[in-house]
């Protein structure tokens, strides 16, 4: 014990500045991130702005038998997982086929020209996405509608109409990220061996043969990985952008748990009850992403990657 | 890839078409942004009639003109500016050292440590939490409360501090026998072989303090202390649902459309300033990195 303490004090003398390097990161992640762990407990009480935190009542479960008696929670929940679920079906492939097809292009200025442009929504804010979808959109003025009055389609208000939200929050999505995220596909195959696409040639294979016979299974390590990834992030629905776009009139389709915590909690005021809900949202991400993790890790190590 | 032959038709075939599918793909990602521009440019009347497709109708400076004289316009770009270089500069000086300190094999509790921060990655407090803990803080309606709660995360530091980890000890020896001191050893030693990644990182803060706007949007009440993405949000979002405004704006040399047009190209113009070095960065064994964590 003494050999100890005399070894500690030893140790801090002669390295005490990394600790000191250490100090505002771990004071911030305390300040930031712990301290409204501590605050969730608001969750189970009967908050007062008055009492504060440590001071209001507790009222145990009762918040979230509110929730899960409340249709609009339930179709908050029911649309996260639809909105994510739909995004992954439709969203997740176009990347990995955009870097197929990147990856067959021989001309390399085109190539670098066509990365750079596909590249670029990824770092356009949410905000002037929204602008963008509202302006082209726009049943007077927009320039979608003006395409189909030219088909002979009366316009459609689409911001306004429930079965439209999804298709144009998903297809924006896809807009804004299928080019970046073909960036680490494109990586994957970089990583081919060229040795294997010499000895298909050889063989006479087709280069749409070479895409199915090796690049693609050579690459699918990488894919399933994303793709868990992926799955663990189910509950993380672009819900800034939500937040731009739907209105009461689509909130059948559009409202997801985190829009609904945000318009009961910070422009309700109804603290405790969206706490609540973002507990809920909390824990269910984290069985969901450690899930995936367990996955992701134990996949990796009987694969290649 | 690049040099192999083309055998057979088939493949010739092929090509082409891959080549015109990308290209196709490219345009429809292309085509928002000049959509914009040229509404941006074109007159009031044309833009609320719809006229506009590919480009400027009654080509009109009007709507820049509005833009460029309207105070609050400049007050939030100010405001952004502020944000973001003041943003990124604390973001680095305390993601630095952290990443540094976390990255030395002597550091007493430095598996605790890395948990305590990866942590935060699988589990978050949440909205509200966060909302409640920044007003008992006092970081309402405040420059600095924007600058400090956002400068952290645990995916930039670990991404760092695997990158420190990566450089061979060797390259620190020579500092140390000069009986550098771990200050003089990161500074000398450690940030210039770490170029590409506190440039990688440097751009992630960049980026996202541009574009922030959610928080924002919540935590500032004063008008004065808004940044451009809230001004733009209240201006595209809120006023398509006020018919006053509306209204007003319809068929003058300028109209709302083509207001918020220019007020979307001129924020996206100092990304697009940025983005050939963004682009430089982003190589793939850097995001790779962060991948894999």
């Amino acid at each position: 014990m003494k050999d100890k303490l005399i070894w500690l004090n030893k140790h801090f003398r002669r390295e005490w500045q990394i600790y000191v390097m250490l100090l505002p990161v771990i004071i911030w992640f305390i300040v930031f991130l712990y301290k409204p762990m501590y605050g969730l407990q608001i969750a189970f009480k009967d908050y007062s702005i008055f009492r504060g935190i440590a001071g209001s009542p507790w009222a145990g479960f009762e918040h979230f038998y509110t929730l899960l008696d409340s249709d609009q929670f339930l179709r908050a929940v029911k649309n996260t997982f639809v909105i994510s679920g739909l995004s992954l079906i439709f969203g997740f492939p176009v990347p990995i086929i955009l870097a197929l097809m990147f990856n067959e292009i021989l001309h390399q200025g085109f190539k670098k020209t066509a990365q750079t442009i596909v590249y670029l929504p990824h770092f356009i804010s949410t905000v002037i996405i929204a602008g963008i979808v509202i302006t082209a959109f726009s049943p007077s003025s927009g320039v979608v509608n003006l395409l189909l009055s030219k088909l002979g389609i009366e316009p459609i208000y689409f911001l306004t109409k429930p079965e439209w939200f999804r298709p144009i929050f998903i297809g924006s999505g896809i807009w804004q990220e299928a080019g970046f995220s073909s960036i680490v596909f494109l990586a994957a195959i970089a990583g081919v061996s060229p040795t294997l696409y010499e000895s298909a040639v050889v063989d006479g294979a087709s280069r749409w043969q070479m895409i199915w016979k090796i690049t693609l299974p050579a690459i699918m390590p990488t894919i399933i990985i994303m793709l868990i990834i992926r799955i663990g992030n189910l509950l993380e629905v672009g819900f800034e952008l939500v937040i731009l776009l739907y209105q009461p009139a689509t909130y059948e389709t559009s409202d997801i748990i985190n829009t609904f915590i945000y318009r009961q909690g910070l422009q309700g005021g109804q603290y405790d009850l969206a706490a609540a809900a973002g507990l809920f949202n909390a824990v269910v991400a984290f069985v969901l992403v450690i899930t995936a993790n367990m996955i992701a890790k134990r996949y990796s190590k009987t694969s290649l990657w | 890839m690049a040099n192999m032959n083309l055998y057979s038709r088939g493949d010739r075939l092929f090509v082409v078409a891959n080549m015109v599918l990308v290209g196709l793909f490219t345009l429809s990602t292309l085509y928002p942004f000049i959509y914009i521009v040229s509404v941006s440019f074109s007159s009031g009347f044309a833009a609320s009639a719809g006229q506009v497709v590919l480009t400027p109708i009654e080509l009109t400076l009007a709507a820049y003109e509005r833009v460029l004289s309207d105070a609050r316009f400049w007050i939030s770009y100010k405001n952004t500016f502020i944000f973001t270089i003041g943003g990124t500069l604390t973001s680095l000086l305390i993601i630095i050292p952290g990443a540094y300190a976390l990255s030395r094999p002597q550091l007493i509790g430095r598996r605790f440590w890395n948990f305590f921060i990866a942590f935060t990655m699988w589990f978050n407090a949440g909205m509200i939490p966060f909302f409640l803990n920044m007003r008992d803080l006092g970081l309402l309606d405040s420059y600095f409360g924007i600058i400090i709660g956002f400068a952290v995360n645990a995916f930039n530091i670990i991404l760092l501090r695997n990158f420190f980890e990566s450089i061979p000890r060797s390259f620190e020896e020579a500092a140390r026998m000069d009986g550098a001191n771990e200050f003089q050893v990161l500074w000398k030693v450690y940030i210039p072989l770490s170029k590409p990644a506190i440039a990688t990182i440097t751009l992630f803060c960049i980026v996202s303090r541009w574009n922030g706007f959610f928080w924002a949007m919540v935590l500032l009440r004063d008008e004065n202390k808004v940044p451009l993405q809230v001004y733009l949000r209240q201006i595209i979002v809120e006023l398509t649902d006020d018919e006053e405004f509306v209204s007003a704006t319809l068929s003058a040399v300028f109209s709302y459309e083509t207001v918020s047009a220019a007020i979307i190209v001129c924020s996206i113009i100092p990304v697009l300033i940025l983005y050939p070095f963004v682009q430089k960065y982003f190589n793939k064994g850097i995001l790779l990195g962060g991948v894999k964590e």
